[in-house]
């Protein structure tokens, strides 16, 4: 039996770590409200369900909070237990699951942001190189997961898909505001077709942020903020 | 025979408190494992081959298949082997108690370990922040145990286990800074779950003491840092 409660996402349509808990939500057709955030003025609601952190996604069922995107996912995958399944069953394949999503947070977003943080010149071309290496990994890691299906998951998207394709419209951004290619048919053959999978599945389509309007808001938003912080040092 | 038996290694140091968790969660379970230490230094070719992403300890192997990340080690030791249930089985307090081991992992340790890298008014600065992160983790506790000893209840389990690692280190803080972190006038709750973690079967026989490390870092690393002027 699904469990009881209402479902809400507190987020903003611009993080990718707020796709995350939509997408599992989408996987697992479970209906849920999503409140939409102006982080410059937090609601209530926001720093009450997360003191720690003040921060989104903020998954509350029924009055209960749930933060940090994974944990929400993995919260979703288990208590709504009938649905597809979004971690695969054997421990192993967990174990390579959790470690894949833990290194998309720890090494891919870092130094997705440390391409666009760069001077021009060395140090870009050498942010982009490091940013490659670990997409490298992560060709390698969907090759042997997939086992020739489409995604991570297999047939159907699971825990490294969600974990690491929140990111696809801030890599599409990277791409012009840096004007580098990050996904080279050539180098990243299976990246480049999954980046076409992952964004067409219908629990994904709607919640991913157009290009155009993310670039909109990296100019009028994250740009002034970075170019304030780098003044301010 | 049984599961808990099958060949089980763990690569890692006596001084880690990532490893620890692993030893932790195996000792909880009873399961026999071959202990492989490293030494400082030097990474041994196993260790490289067996985590050529990160080169970093824990590893564990089992069946000939290596498992890595701590958190990730300790999820897999509960889903395979026998025995004491680490997390517990309601989804909402498993990600409580997987909210608080992130919280650990990506703040208050970096607050534990970075304070060695500063000097003056700085380090009071990173007092703060770990002694925030305690009166957190007390909070949690009463929340979790519901009057019991640990996170877990009666028994080990996630939480108590993430945080198990960095308690000799705390107390290593504690001499190196002269200052009382675990304080049981202020955190009364954790205060006593240090005690009963100290004394519990699966710890007691492989947690450091804070003078063992100190020695460990004098020897491996230097002499520790003067104890900031007031």
């Amino acid at each position: 039996m699904a469990p009881q409660g209402e479902v809400k996402v507190l987020g903003a349509w611009p993080s990718p770590f707020v796709m995350r808990p939509r997408i599992a939500l989408n996987l697992k057709s479970v209906e849920y409200e999503f409140v939409e955030e102006n982080l410059g003025n937090k609601s209530e609601l926001l720093l009450k369900s997360n003191p720690v952190y003040k921060k989104i996604p903020v998954l509350i069922h029924g009055d209960k909070p749930v933060c940090e995107s994974l944990v929400i996912v993995q919260y979703i995958d288990e208590a709504w237990k009938d649905s597809t399944s979004i971690l695969p069953s054997d421990p192993y394949d967990r174990a390579m699951a959790r470690f894949w999503a833990a290194y998309v947070d720890d090494k891919i977003f870092p130094t997705m942001r440390g391409i666009v943080a760069a001077d021009e010149g060395e140090a870009k071309a050498a942010a982009v190189a490091l940013f490659k290496e670990g997409l490298s990994l992560l060709e390698e890691a969907l090759v042997k997961m997939s086992k020739g299906k489409k995604f991570f998951g297999g047939d159907e998207i699971g825990y490294v898909d969600i974990a690491f394709g929140c990111y696809i419209s801030w890599f599409k951004v990277t791409n012009v505001i840096s004007n580098v290619n990050l996904f080279d048919e050539s180098a990243t053959p299976h990246l480049v077709a999954w980046i076409h999978s992952f964004s067409s599945h219908p629990a994904v389509k709607d919640v991913m942020p157009e290009t155009d309007k993310l670039l909109e808001f990296f100019n009028n938003v994250v740009l002034p903020r970075m170019r304030a912080a780098a003044a301010a040092k | 025979m049984g599961k808990n038996h099958e060949e089980v290694q763990l690569i890692g140091t006596w001084v880690s408190p990532f490893v620890f968790r692993a030893r932790v969660a195996l000792n909880l379970k009873s399961v026999s494992y071959e202990f492989l230490e490293e030494k400082v230094g030097a990474k041994s070719d196993l260790l490289l081959k067996s985590n050529p992403v990160h080169k970093k300890i824990p590893v564990l192997i089992h069946h000939g298949k290596p498992i890595c990340e701590s958190l990730v080690i300790v999820q897999y030791i509960d889903e395979v082997f026998d025995g004491v249930k680490i997390l517990p089985e309601d989804p909402y307090d498993r990600a409580i108690h997987r909210f608080w081991a992130a919280f650990l992992d990506d703040k208050f340790f970096p607050a534990l370990k970075t304070i060695r890298m500063v000097q003056g008014e700085e380090v009071q600065k990173k007092l703060v922040e770990i002694k925030e992160g305690l009166a957190l983790l007390d909070e949690a506790l009463v929340k979790l145990s519901k009057g019991k000893p640990f996170f877990g209840g009666d028994q080990l389990g996630y939480l108590d286990i993430a945080l198990s690692g960095f308690v000799a280190w705390i107390q290593v803080r504690e001499k190196t800074y002269d200052v009382k972190l675990i304080d049981e006038s202020i955190i009364p709750n954790l205060a006593a779950w240090v005690d009963s973690l100290r004394a519990h079967p699966a710890v007691k026989d492989i947690i450091p003491t804070a003078d063992g490390l100190i020695e460990w870092v004098r020897v491996n690393l230097g002499p520790p840092p003067a104890p900031a002027a007031n």
